[in-house]
């Protein structure tokens, strides 16, 4: 889990770098520039290989991780729970897996959205294509501009923002845990880049739908 | 005082259980432990079948003593064994739930008794040390520094009473692992096993049927001996070297 969450949470920084440049005031070009990039560079294509490998061996190890736990707690629990913790993450750390289902729901939708069209998407019918003098390329930020401007979307965007947002809250601290990097001088840095990270990045993600609501709708 | 008591009845391992009411009266100066002695001489009296429950040197510490109670396990004080639990933290008319440890590696035996034979059976997969008996050693002969010998008596302070296990949501036995773990492997006697330990010993956690940690640190906050899960990262840090630098397979 440990490991596998490390790589994702370096991919959500690069796949935030890219989005951002959707907000970039040119029409659309530097990110359509940019998503043609993903979409044939063989570099690119080889990691995004290994990011979907990645996702889905968090995503079936967590729920074995899941089943396991959740056999070894047994059949009768207690009749009252109390804890004398004070940590924030606790409540998110218990339901670790729920947030991660909702995620992977979030991850199917969001690729066939705009994945599966940039990869596979007819020109013409889903897609258009667009020419900046260097031959034709897929207009996905026309695509993005028309999937935010339906308020269903963005709130569905959003709040799954906040789930990503939850989960790492738990997830960025515990990955240091789990690789045994506890250090009374660094651990302390972690936990402040651990909540650092899970606010910023999953707000950098959602600002992009609110903003394209905002003014395209 | 007078308190009413929610208290987990089982016959035995297959019985399904259930909780049963007593009315008891205590006085504050009482452990938790010695209210409950009042209430089997009463149960006793009325030729009823007292309530089982774990206990042995009451000094808090054995790590005999378990139970949950209130929701949590040995109670409501923090690092606090249920022994060591004066009445005096809960007022006239309280109610009580006592429930025992529950993890599937630790089946109930009889009301608030557990099996805990598991945590016996990590032990003799590797905490210990082999060196030969005999006279005891000059204390001085090896020196240790401070920090070390610190953080290996703060991990050797674990009593191995189960609350970890009991706190935890996946049901995990890490942080006893853990405090065993780390107590033996930071000390020069200890070191030499070291490898071997922490591969044999989460063998045996596995084999147990324990969960595994999640890092949720419901554990340290329940621990009576307030062991720290920095002792978990060790353990994670020991166990990831030897994978793959034991010399065994």
């Amino acid at each position: 889990m440990s490991l596998t969450g490390i790589f994702l949470i370096l991919f959500l920084v690069v796949h935030l770098a890219g989005n951002l440049q959707l907000l970039s005031n040119d029409g659309g070009q530097s990110f359509n520039v940019y998503a043609d990039f993903m979409a044939n560079n063989p570099l690119i294509q080889f990691i995004s290989k290994g990011n979907f490998f990645f996702i889905l061996l968090h995503a079936v190890v967590g729920t074995g991780l899941w089943l396991t736990n959740r056999s070894a707690r047994g059949g009768q629990g207690y009749a009252v729970k109390v804890t004398k913790a004070t940590n924030t993450n606790a409540g998110f750390a218990k339901n670790m897996w729920f947030l991660g289902v909702i995620i992977f729901v979030f991850i199917v939708v969001h690729l066939a959205q705009f994945w599966f069209q940039m990869k596979f998407g007819e020109v013409g019918a889903d897609v258009v294509m667009v020419n900046y003098g260097d031959g034709d390329v897929k207009d996905l930020y026309a695509l993005v501009a028309a999937t935010f401007t339906n308020l269903p979307f963005v709130i569905f965007y959003v709040v799954c923002m906040v789930v990503i947002a939850f989960h790492l809250w738990h997830g960025f601290q515990s990955a240091f845990q789990t690789i045994g990097w506890n250090h009374p001088k660094y651990t302390p840095i972690i936990a402040f880049l651990g909540k650092a990270y899970s606010i910023l990045i999953p707000l950098g993600f959602a600002i992009i739908p609110i903003i394209f609501y905002l003014n395209h709708a | 005082m007078k308190l009413t008591l929610k208290v987990w009845r089982q016959k035995n391992a297959k019985d399904k259980g259930h909780f049963e009411t007593y009315q008891v009266t205590a006085n504050e100066h009482m452990s938790f432990l010695e209210m409950l002695d009042v209430l089997n001489e009463s149960l006793i009296s009325e030729k009823k079948d007292p309530v089982y429950f774990d206990h042995d040197c009451r000094e808090g510490i054995c790590g005999t003593c378990s139970m949950v109670i209130n929701g949590q396990p040995h109670g409501p004080m923090q690092g606090t064994t249920a022994c060591q639990l004066h009445m005096r933290h809960f007022k006239d008319g309280n109610t009580i739930t006592i429930e025992p440890f529950r993890a599937k590696a630790f089946p109930v035996v009889k009301d608030l008794v557990v099996d805990r034979s598991a945590f016996d059976r990590i032990m003799q997969a590797g905490g210990y040390i082999s060196v030969d008996t005999g006279q005891a050693v000059d204390g001085n002969s090896i020196p240790i520094g401070k920090e070390t010998a610190a953080k290996a008596f703060d991990a050797a302070a674990c009593i191995g009473c189960g609350a970890c296990v009991a706190a935890c949501p996946n049901a995990s036995a890490m942080l006893f692992v853990s405090a065993k773990v780390s107590h033996l492997g930071l000390l020069p006697q200890g070191k030499v096993e070291a490898k071997r330990r922490a591969l044999n010993m989460v063998h045996q956690m596995d084999e147990e049927g324990f969960g595994m940690c999640s890092n949720v640190t419901a554990c340290e906050a329940e621990c009576p001996k307030e062991i720290s899960v920095d002792n978990i990262a060790r353990l994670n840090r020991e166990y990831i070297g030897a994978a793959f630098t034991a010399d065994e397979k």
